[in-house]
C-alpha cells in the first residue's frame, strides 16, 4: 500500500487507485467536473490539475498531471494548491464560463476561483453543456452507447447518430442524472417518458398503479441479467408497503 | 518465388544486382505525387511509347522506370538519364520524341531542360553537380528516386532487405536492440524520443502479444517527407518494421496511413502483396522460423490521429481521441497490449542502421541528435523540395545552399519549423545548427521535418493567426484548454488582423497560451500555442503595431493596409492587368493611380510590379489624409 504526501499530509492508499482518490483521502479537495466514481477516468475537464513529483525526482521538480487519471506510487509528493496550478484552474473555468455564462455550477466555480466575469469572448448561444463526457461514458458502461460526441473541436456536440431520434436508447435517464450541469432534459408522466426526442411507454406498478420504470429499459436489463420483468415494474412504494405490511404482521403475531 | 534460406536471399540478392547491372541505360521519370500533378505519368507513358515504337529497348537496351519523389518537386516532371546522370526539369511529354532523338540517339543536351541555378544563372546537366542534390546525405530517402517502388527485385538490388537478412540470420534480438542504441537514432515524427529506449521499454513490458506499428499520418500543413518515403520506397518502410518486430518479439504490425495519401497507400499494399510472396513477410520470415505479418488501416481524416494514443484508438474502431500518457503505451497501447510505434522515416531508417551498423549513423549528426533528417523545405524558396541532411546542418545551410536562397532574393523574415507545434525562427538564428535541442530552445520544435521560408511579406500575426485556425479546425473538443483556448485564442487574433485589436490582447494571449500549455490534455494542445508565443517572441513589436497603430508592418493584413503608387511608377500597366477589382487607373506609359475605395488590399498588383514602385502603408493613414 503506497504512502503518499499530499499537502504535506501523509496518506496511505490501495495500490490501484488514482491521485484523487488519494487527495480525497487526505481530506484534499480536488475540483473536477468530469469524473465520477465508477466510470473509468477520462481526463477531459483539466480542473483536477495537481503537480506531482515521484520519489526518485529531485526534490525540486514537478509535473503537472490530471488527478483523476494518474495512479499512485510509493513516495509520491502531490501539492493541490501551487501558484501554477490555481493558474491553470482559472484558464479552464474562465473558458468554461465564456462557454457557459448562465450555468450556475459553472458561475460557482469560476467565483471559488476569484472569477466573477469571464475574460474571454462570450459565447453567442449559452449552453449548459460542458462536454464532460460523462453521460456518454456512463450510456457506454451500462452498454447502450445511444448518444455520442460528434464532430471535433469547437463543433463537439453531444447527439445520437444522426441526430434523429436514438433507436438504442432506453430511457433509462442515467444520461440526465449523470449530467453535473442538467444540460439534458427529459419528462416523466405516468404513462409516458420523453428524452433525446424519443417517447417511451411506461410500465405501471401493478398494485400502486403509477410509472416505475421504462418498458425498453425492464427488458433491456432483464434480458443482461436474467431476472424477470415483474421485478422491475414493483416502484420503491410498493415494496416499502409490502415491508410495512410483514412488521405489521410480525407485530399482530407477537401481541 | 518463395525465399526460403539465406543462402537463397544471397542468391535472389546476387541476381537482382545482376540484372540491375545489365540495365546501364535508363530513363528515371519521378512518379512522385508532385510530379504526377504536372504530367509524370503522360511524360513516362511517352517515353514507353518512344522507346519500343524505335525498338530501342532491344537495340541499346534502353528502359523506363518510374520512380519515387526525386525530391525536387518544384521543377518537375523530372527525369534522370542514366548512367550519365544527366536531369532534365520541367519535362512535357510532347518533348519526349525530341529529347528521344537529340539526348538518347544524338547525344545531344537540350539546354532549356537543364536546371538552372539561380544563384548564376548557369545551366547544370549532372543531377549530382546541383546543389539541391550535391550537398544532401540520405539514410531514410536512400532509394527514393532510384529504384522502382513496385518493383521488389529492383529494391533489393539497391540493398532492401539486406538490413533483415542481416538481423535474422547474423543476429540476435538483443543484438538488434544494441545496434540501434549505438545509432543513437531519435523518433523522426517530432518528439525525439529514442528509439531503442522505445523497443526496451515495449520488450519488457509484461505479455506475450505486442504490437508493431508506423504512423503515417502526417498531417502537418507543408510537410510531405513520410508520403514520398511511403511512395518511392515502401520496402524500407517493411524492412524496418520487420526488423523491429524481430527485436521484440512482435508477430503483428499495422500501418496507418492517412487516407488523402492514395498513391502511397496503393504502393505500400503493393509491397506488402510482394514481401509476402518472397517470403519477406508473413510466416517463417526468409525461413528463420520468424512470422510478421503487416496490415494497412488508412485514417479518416483528423490531425489529432498522428497522435500516438489517438491513433491506437482510431486503429482500434474508437474515436481517435487521446488519451492521459501516464501509462506508456508501450506498456498498454493499442488493445491495451505493449505497443511500438514509430514514424515512417524512424523505420525507413532501421534497415539501414543494421544493414551499415549504428556506428555508422552515429557517425554523422550532432552530440545527441544522430544520423540524418529529412526536411520538406517549402515556402518562399527557389528551390522547394524534399531533402535529407546530417543532423546540425544549418538553418542557412539548408536555405541558401539548398535552397538557393528566397525568391525574387527578398529579405529572409522567418523560418517556420515543426509545423502547426512548432515555432517561427528569426533571421539572427540562421546559424542554429537544426537538431531536436536547439530547435526546443528555440521555441521551435523538429516536429516532421516542415520548414517554410518566409520573406519581409510576411505578418508574424497572421502567420500565428493561419496556425491558429487550422489547430482550431483540428482540436478534437475532448479537453477544456485546447477546445475552448483555440477558440478563444484565434477570437484575440481574428481581432488583431482586422484592426479589432485592444490593450492588454497580448497579456491575454500570455495568459491563456500558459494555461493551454500546461492544462491541456495531449501534444497537440499544449503545444498548440507554439506559434503564437514563438512570434511573439521574436516579433512583439509587429504584434504591438497591430494593436497601438492599427497597422501591419508587413503590409500583409488586408483591414490594416492601403496600397499606393509611387512616382517612379513607369506605367508599365501590369498591375492594371493583374487588380481583381479594377482598382488601378492608368494609360500606358504613364503614372498609374490606385483608387482606395475599390482597392480590396489583397497585394496582388505589389506582387507583379517590376520597379518595386508600390508601397503599403497604414489604412488608417487615408482617414487622416481625407481630413486633410
Amino acid at each position: 500500500m503506497p504512502t503518499l504526501k499530499v499537502n504535506g499530509r501523509k496518506v496511505t492508499v490501495a495500490e490501484d487507485v488514482y491521485l484523487l482518490e488519494a487527495c480525497r483521502a487526505a481530506g484534499v479537495e480536488v475540483p473536477t467536473l468530469c469524473n465520477f466514481d465508477g466510470l473509468e477516468p477520462w481526463g477531459g475537464c483539466r480542473l483536477c490539475v495537481v503537480d506531482m513529483s515521484l520519489a526518485k525526482w529531485d526534490d525540486d521538480w514537478f509535473k503537472m498531471v490530471t488527478a483523476c487519471n494518474h495512479p499512485v506510487e510509493e513516495g509520491m509528493t502531490v501539492i493541490t494548491d501551487s501558484e501554477r496550478v490555481l493558474a491553470t484552474r482559472r484558464v479552464v473555468l474562465d473558458l468554461l464560463l465564456a462557454r457557459c455564462p448562465e450555468t450556475p455550477l459553472i458561475q460557482r466555480l469560476a467565483r471559488e476561483h476569484g472569477i466573477e466575469e469571464t475574460s474571454y469572448e462570450l459565447n453567442p448561444e449559452p449552453t449548459d453543456c460542458i462536454l464532460c463526457g460523462l453521460c456518454t461514458r456512463v450510456c457506454d458502461h451500462i452498454g447502450v452507447s445511444a448518444i455520442a460526441s460528434t464532430d471535433r473541436g469547437w463543433g463537439r456536440e453531444i447527439a445520437p447518430p444522426f441526430n434523429e431520434p436514438p433507436p438504442d436508447c432506453i430511457g433509462c435517464l442515467a444520461c440526465a442524472e449523470i449530467c453535473p450541469t442538467d444540460h439534458i432534459k427529459f419528462t416523466t408522466s405516468n404513462s409516458c417518458r420523453t428524452i433525446w426526442g424519443r417517447e417511451f411507454e411506461m410500465l405501471r406498478d401493478p398494485k400502486t398503479g403509477e410509472a416505475v420504470i421504462t418498458k425498453a429499459q425492464a427488458e433491456h436489463f432483464a434480458a443482461r441479467s436474467g431476472v424477470p420483468m415483474t421485478y422491475f415494474e414493483t416502484s420503491d412504494r410498493s415494496k416499502r408497503l409490502e415491508v410495512a405490511k410483514t412488521v405489521e404482521r410480525l407485530r399482530v403475531v407477537k401481541s | 518465388m518463395r525465399i526460403e534460406s539465406k543462402d537463397q536471399f544471397a542468391a535472389f540478392q546476387a541476381q537482382a544486382r545482376e540484372r540491375e547491372a545489365g540495365r546501364k541505360k535508363r530513363v528515371l521519370v519521378c512518379c512522385g505525387t508532385g510530379c504526377l500533378a504536372t504530367g509524370a505519368r503522360e511524360v513516362a507513358e511517352a517515353f514507353a511509347y518512344e522507346i519500343a515504337e524505335r525498338g530501342l529497348d532491344v537495340e541499346i537496351g534502353l528502359g523506363v522506370k518510374s520512380t519515387g519523389c526525386h525530391g525536387f518537386c518544384e521543377r518537375g516532371p523530372l527525369v534522370v538519364f542514366q548512367p550519365e546522370g544527366l536531369l532534365y526539369t520541367k519535362v512535357q511529354a510532347k518533348r519526349v520524341p525530341e529529347i528521344v532523338e537529340k539526348t538518347i540517339l544524338g547525344g545531344e543536351i537540350i539546354p532549356g531542360l537543364l536546371y538552372k541555378n539561380p544563384a548564376d544563372n548557369e545551366r547544370i546537366p549532372a543531377y549530382e553537380e546541383i546543389p539541391f542534390y550535391k550537398n544532401q546525405v540520405r539514410v531514410a530517402m536512400r532509394n527514393i528516386g532510384r529504384i522502382d517502388p513496385t518493383d521488389l527485385t529492383d529494391a533489393v538490388a539497391h540493398d532492401a532487405y539486406a538490413g533483415l537478412a542481416k538481423a535474422l540470420f547474423e543476429m540476435t534480438p538483443d543484438e538488434v536492440l544494441d545496434e540501434v542504441e549505438t545509432s543513437g537514432q531519435r523518433g523522426r515524427g517530432g518528439a525525439g524520443f529514442y528509439t531503442a529506449r522505445k523497443w526496451r521499454s515495449c520488450k519488457a513490458a509484461p505479455g506475450d502479444r505486442r504490437f508493431v506499428l508506423c504512423n503515417g499520418d502526417e498531417g502537418d500543413p507543408g510537410a510531405f517527407k513520410d508520403r514520398s518515403i511511403m511512395e518511392g520506397d515502401p520496402h524500407s518502410v517493411l524492412e524496418g518494421m520487420i526488423i523491429g518486430a524481430y527485436a521484440l518479439g512482435a508477430h503483428d504490425g499495422y500501418i496507418y496511413v492517412r487516407d488523402e495519401y492514395p498513391l502511397a497507400v496503393v504502393n505500400l499494399q503493393a509491397a506488402i502483396v510482394e514481401a509476402r510472396k518472397a517470403g519477406l513477410l508473413g510466416e517463417n520470415i526468409l525461413g528463420s522460423g520468424f512470422d510478421f505479418d503487416i496490415r494497412i488501416s488508412r485514417g479518416g481524416g483528423a490531425f489529432v490521429c498522428g497522435e500516438s494514443s489517438a491513433l491506437m484508438r482510431s486503429l482500434a474502431g474508437k474515436t481517435g481521441e487521446p488519451r492521459a500518457k501516464y501509462v506508456h503505451s508501450t506498456e498498454k497501447g493499442l488493445f491495451d497490449l505493449p505497443t511500438v510505434l514509430n514514424n515512417v522515416e524512424t523505420w525507413a531508417g532501421i534497415g539501414a542502421i543494421i544493414h551499415h551498423g549504428g556506428a555508422w549513423f552515429a557517425s554523422m549528426g550532432t552530440a545527441r541528435s544522430k544520423g540524418t533528417k529529412a526536411f520538406s523545405l517549402v515556402g518562399k524558396v527557389k528551390n522547394t523540395g524534399l531533402i535529407e541532411l546530417p543532423m546540425g546542418t544549418t538553418l542557412r545551410h539548408i536555405i541558401y545552399d539548398i535552397g538557393g536562397g528566397v525568391l525574387k532574393d527578398r529579405p529572409f523574415k522567418a523560418v517556420q519549423t515543426g509545423g502547426p507545434s512548432g515555432g517561427c525562427i528569426p533571421e539572427n538564428l540562421l546559424d542554429l545548427p537544426v537538431d531536436y535541442e536547439r530547435l526546443t530552445e528555440a521555441g521551435s520544435m523538429m516536429g516532421s521535418g516542415g520548414m517554410i521560408v518566409m520573406d519581409d511579406r510576411t505578418c508574424m500575426v497572421d502567420v500565428a493567426r493561419y496556425f491558429l485556425a487550422f489547430l482550431t479546425e483540428e482540436s478534437c473538443g475532448k479537453c477544456v484548454p485546447c477546445r475552448e483556448g483555440l477558440k478563444q485564442m484565434l477570437g484575440i487574433f481574428d481581432a488583431l488582423v482586422e484592426g479589432r485589436g485592444r490593450q492588454g490582447d497580448i497579456e491575454r494571449i500570455e495568459t491563456l497560451a500558459a494555461g493551454m500549455q500546461l492544462g491541456s490534455l495531449c501534444e497537440l494542445g499544449k503545444s498548440a500555442p507554439n506559434p503564437v508565443l514563438s512570434t511573439l517572441k521574436y516579433f512583439r513589436s509587429e504584434y504591438e503595431a497591430h494593436i497601438a497603430d492599427r497597422a501591419c508592418p508587413a503590409g500583409i493584413c488586408r483591414d490594416l493596409t492601403a496600397f499606393e503608387i509611387m512616382d517612379d511608377c513607369d506605367g508599365c500597366h501590369v498591375c492594371f492587368k493583374a487588380c481583381p477589382t479594377n482598382a488601378i487607373e492608368g494609360t500606358i506609359k504613364e503614372l498609374h493611380v490606385i483608387h482606395h475605395d475599390l482597392c480590396i488590399s489583397c497585394g496582388a498588383c505589389l506582387d507583379v510590379c517590376p520597379t518595386d514602385s508600390i508601397r503599403t502603408f497604414p489604412k488608417i493613414e487615408l482617414a487622416v489624409r481625407e481630413v486633410v
